[in-house]
């Protein structure tokens, strides 16, 4: 815990931000982990952190567009990260291997993202504070 | 930055996944854990991958598990036993930490 920006205007002096980076692993319906991930993401927001998301394997399944859960009676959570702009939540990391292993691209997902290979998703990871898995 | 895998990498691809971002640029370690520490197995598929990526990560498994699942006599060579103490110290040790669930 090395690097403190500070800079946070709290009413009582600055807040300490720290690099939080939330990592996705999981399909979006067969599992609650990435609803839950979400929500928690979203709770991170309220406190003003350095807050990024990454997509890897199965976890880029979360942001593909086109997903209608109508039939299968659980509510479509997708559309709430296109809502994330809007909590200052704008790094979006997806993992180049884990697209193309299931046939897909950054034009299939329903949010800009940044595409980093393995290795620069591991530098990335290595300059974070605290790293949450879902 | 340590890695911690708790999967049997036989019937899941946490440890690929974990591998392939973690192995690059070095320095890092690897906890096998739980069903995790199956990779550690030598003549294995999984532990030949694990020997390959020892250039570039250190490897640890929490040695309860080995035993508990009676692999001590078929363990990699180079991987290191660590007991709980040693678990909470290589957290202490790292800077960052991921739990790759």
């Amino acid at each position: 815990m090395n690097e403190t920006t500070g800079g946070i205007e709290d009413g009582d002096g600055s807040g300490i931000v720290k690099k939080f980076m939330f990592v996705n692993r999981k399909a979006p319906y067969g599992t609650i982990y990435a609803l839950e991930g979400l929500e928690v993401v979203l709770i991170s927001a309220a406190f003003d952190q350095d807050v990024s998301m990454v997509f890897l394997d199965d976890g880029v399944y979360q942001l593909a567009k086109g997903q209608h859960t109508k039939a299968i009676d659980v509510k479509n959570f997708s559309p709430t990260y296109r809502a994330l702009e809007g909590y200052d939540i704008e790094k979006l990391y997806v993992e180049r291997e884990s697209l193309e292993i299931r046939g897909l691209n950054a034009g299939d997902l329903l949010v800009p993202v940044e595409v980093l290979s393995s290795a620069a998703m591991g530098d990335l990871m290595k300059t974070q504070d605290v790293v949450i898995g879902f | 930055m340590l890695h911690i895998v708790n999967k049997s990498p036989f019937e899941n691809t946490t440890l690929a996944s974990c591998l392939r971002v973690a192995c690059k640029g070095g320095g890092g370690a690897l906890l096998l854990i739980e069903d995790g520490v199956y990779a550690a197995t030598k003549n294995s598929i999984a532990g030949n991958v694990v020997r390959s990526a020892m250039g570039d990560i250190q490897v640890y498994a929490l040695w309860p598990d080995v035993e508990a699942r009676g692999i001590q006599d078929r363990v990699l060579e180079g991987v290191k036993m660590v007991d709980y103490g040693g678990f909470v110290d290589l957290v202490v040790e790292h800077s960052n930490v991921q739990s790759w669930l």
